[in-house]
């Protein structure tokens, strides 16, 4: 079967004629590269702000999440009786729980002494609270007061922290006003609603932050025996609990917070505007290049239709051209897109990666705008008329 | 086979706009035959040419090539009986991106059944028949006027035509190679069997046909034959 495909080739025509035409060709594949460049920035940026968005969440050691159902983001997270978590240890699939306060507080450049706000996460600092296990080994310089863990890829705005830390001198500073030390440093990476992270005990958390009355938290981790089903767990808890808390997953609790970003800011629309206009730029592009092509090849497609061609054989010519021309360009698109991803995770501490998924989006939307571009310029060939041509 | 053609009238335009071009034309074209068309400019050879070629619907009277009715017959019948039709144009109208090879084989891609490299052999086989064998690689542009128009005799023979349709295939080129196309192409018609219709207006060619016609505003008449196969 493959032999005898092999056998019925035919001359590549829509290869030869892009190629024989290098410097069009060149035009058509940089306008198709463009395009695909600007839609992979776009998207990679859109889903990389909704990712950044839960880089702290995700490192939460817990199978659920409770919250109060008044918390619509963390950058606003209502607080809840803290008996609610000890409540949810009666449920027998409970492993384990970790009361979490979680404020956004005020960190004084020591340098510059301007105020910034950071988020601060405080726990019991023998709970189990990341899944990390650098926290861990770092925890127990929390138990004295006024200690705190810093991000050190937070902002560069919050001081040469990390630099200082590491140098070996004391680093002090004041959060809300309350003198704090850095006792260590973490590896989390700046957030939608956060520039930069801290971890503290509750206790400090409690003394930074005056407002938060001792028995209230903002976040209750739970988890569960290995043999759980968690969705099932949840469900349970949440008929068992008052309702001044919800039960989550962790999946559940990641994606609340990244739906409040995709549905209460124009950040999804704007990305996804950008990427329609690379899709728009890069149609105009190869509408452009291919309906000249066909244009100019006209007399030539004339001819092959005296021979005795039959027009669907020559609407494929075109149709291969899109297909080679998508294909050509998308290959220089790709290897740009990763190249760019890299400078905005190194430029901007965004978590721009290149996933599967964008990939053959972009892959889709050239092969479209390509395949597209070809059916209106194949209008074209039906001005070519073999009997104009003697 | 061959070609009959009986009371065939042909108009452009429409309504009063309406311009007849051939009036009532009968013709006679046996398998094998070469016959040569002339006559001034204008009087509508190169139209009677694209009805024979079943490029153009025919509109009153009948067309017969190779035992085929085009009176009435449909774009894709008519496209199929093309196949079978070999044609050369003023222009040699080959294909720019393709090398003197790829465009012949262009012709030889026509023929049903044969693998890739039976298809490009035949390519190969008839560039050496019209004394190309040295430039199979060659682009159109690197060739002369002359080569061109033997590559383009070349591809409408390789797709074995049983009919060679010809529009002063030598406008475009120097009396000598012109003269050399011609007899080449007679030749290698003879070869093959195929009926060839040749338009043109170079009296130095004449003397290949087997029968010359005349058209004189869109009416054909026999002239004296001079040669005789
Ligand atoms: N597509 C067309 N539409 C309208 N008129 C046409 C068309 N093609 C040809 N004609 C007219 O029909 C007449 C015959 O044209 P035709 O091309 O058949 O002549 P010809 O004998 O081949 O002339 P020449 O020797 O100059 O090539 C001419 O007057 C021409 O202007
Ligand atoms: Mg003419």
């Amino acid at each position: 079967m493959a032999w005898r495909i092999w056998q019925g080739r035919r001359i590549p025509l829509a290869w030869l004629m892009l190629t024989r035409q290098p410097v069009r060709l060149a035009v058509a594949l940089a306008g198709i590269a463009f395009a695909g460049i600007l839609m992979f920035m776009q998207l990679g940026f859109r889903d990389g702000l909704f990712d950044a968005s839960v880089t702290v969440h995700r490192q939460f050691d817990a199978d659920l999440v409770l919250m109060s159902p008044r918390t619509m983001s963390s950058i606003g997270m209502a607080s809840f009786p803290r008996r609610r978590l000890v409540q949810a240890m009666a449920d027998p699939a409970v492993r384990g729980i970790t009361p979490v306060n979680w404020g956004l507080l005020l960190w004084r450049n020591p340098d510059s002494r301007i105020n910034r706000s950071i988020l601060t996460i405080g726990f019991e600092p023998g709970d189990p609270l990341f899944l990390d296990p650098a926290l861990a080994a770092q925890a127990e310089g929390l138990t004295m007061k006024g200690r705190v863990l810093f991000d050190e890829r937070s902002r560069a705005e919050f001081g040469p922290i990390a630099e200082r830390f590491r140098a070996g001198e004391v680093v002090e500073t004041e959060v809300a006003g309350t003198r704090v030390r850095v006792a260590g440093l973490l590896n989390l990476g700046p957030s939608f609603g956060a520039d930069g992270n801290m971890i503290t005990s509750r206790d400090t958390f409690l003394e930074l932050s005056p407002g938060t009355p001792p028995g209230s938290i903002e976040l209750g981790l739970i988890r569960l025996l290995p043999d759980a089903d968690p969705e099932t767990v949840a469900q349970r808890l949440q008929r068992q609990l008052p309702p001044d808390v919800t039960v989550f997953t962790k999946a559940g609790f990641e994606e609340f917070e990244k739906t409040y970003w995709r549905t209460s800011t124009a950040i999804g629309f704007i990305f996804t505007l950008g990427a329609a206009m690379g899709f728009v730029v890069g149609c105009v592009i190869v509408y452009q290049i291919l309906s000249s092509d066909v244009s100019d090849h006209l007399p030539e497609y004339a001819t092959l239709m005296a021979m005795g061609y039959p027009l669907p054989s020559l609407l494929r010519v075109v149709g291969r051209e899109g297909l080679l021309l998508a294909v050509l360009g998308y290959l220089p698109a790709y290897a740009a897109g990763l190249g760019l991803y890299a400078l905005v995770r190194s430029g901007t501490n965004l978590p721009v990666f290149m996933n599967l998924d964008r990939a053959l989006v972009v892959l889709v939307m050239i092969l479209v705008m390509c395949l597209a571009s070809s059916a209106l310029a194949m209008r074209r060939l039906a001005d070519a008329d073999p009997a104009e041509i003697f | 086979m061959g070609i009959v053609v009986s009371g065939l009238c042909h108009s452009y335009g429409k309504g009063t706009m309406a311009r007849q071009v051939l009036q009532d034309v009968d013709l006679r074209i046996d398998p094998g035959e070469v016959v040569l068309l002339t006559g001034p400019s204008g009087c509508g050879k190169t139209t009677l040419l694209t009805l024979v070629g079943a490029l153009r619907q025919v509109q009153q009277g009948s067309v017969r090539v190779l035992g085929q009715e085009l009176a009435g017959a449909g774009r894709a019948s008519r496209q199929r009986l093309r196949r079978r039709i070999g044609m050369i144009f003023q222009g040699h109208n080959l294909l720019r991106c393709l090398s003197a090879e790829q465009n012949v084989q262009m012709g030889a891609d026509l023929l049903p059944g044969l693998s890739y490299r039976a298809r490009r052999d035949l390519a190969r086989q008839w560039l050496r028949a019209v004394g190309l064998g040295d430039h199979l690689g060659k682009l159109p542009h690197d060739l002369s006027g002359g080569q061109k128009q033997r590559v383009a005799i070349a591809r409408a023979l390789a797709a074995e035509p049983q009919l060679l349709l010809a529009d002063e295939p030598t406008a475009a080129l120097d009396s000598r190679s012109g003269r050399d196309v011609v007899e080449l192409l007679r030749s290698l018609a003879r070869e093959q069997g195929c009926a060839v219709l040749m338009v043109t207006h170079d009296p130095r060619i004449l003397d290949v046909a087997d029968r010359l016609l005349r058209m004189e505003d869109g009416r054909l008449s026999e002239s004296v034959p001079e040669a005789v196969g």
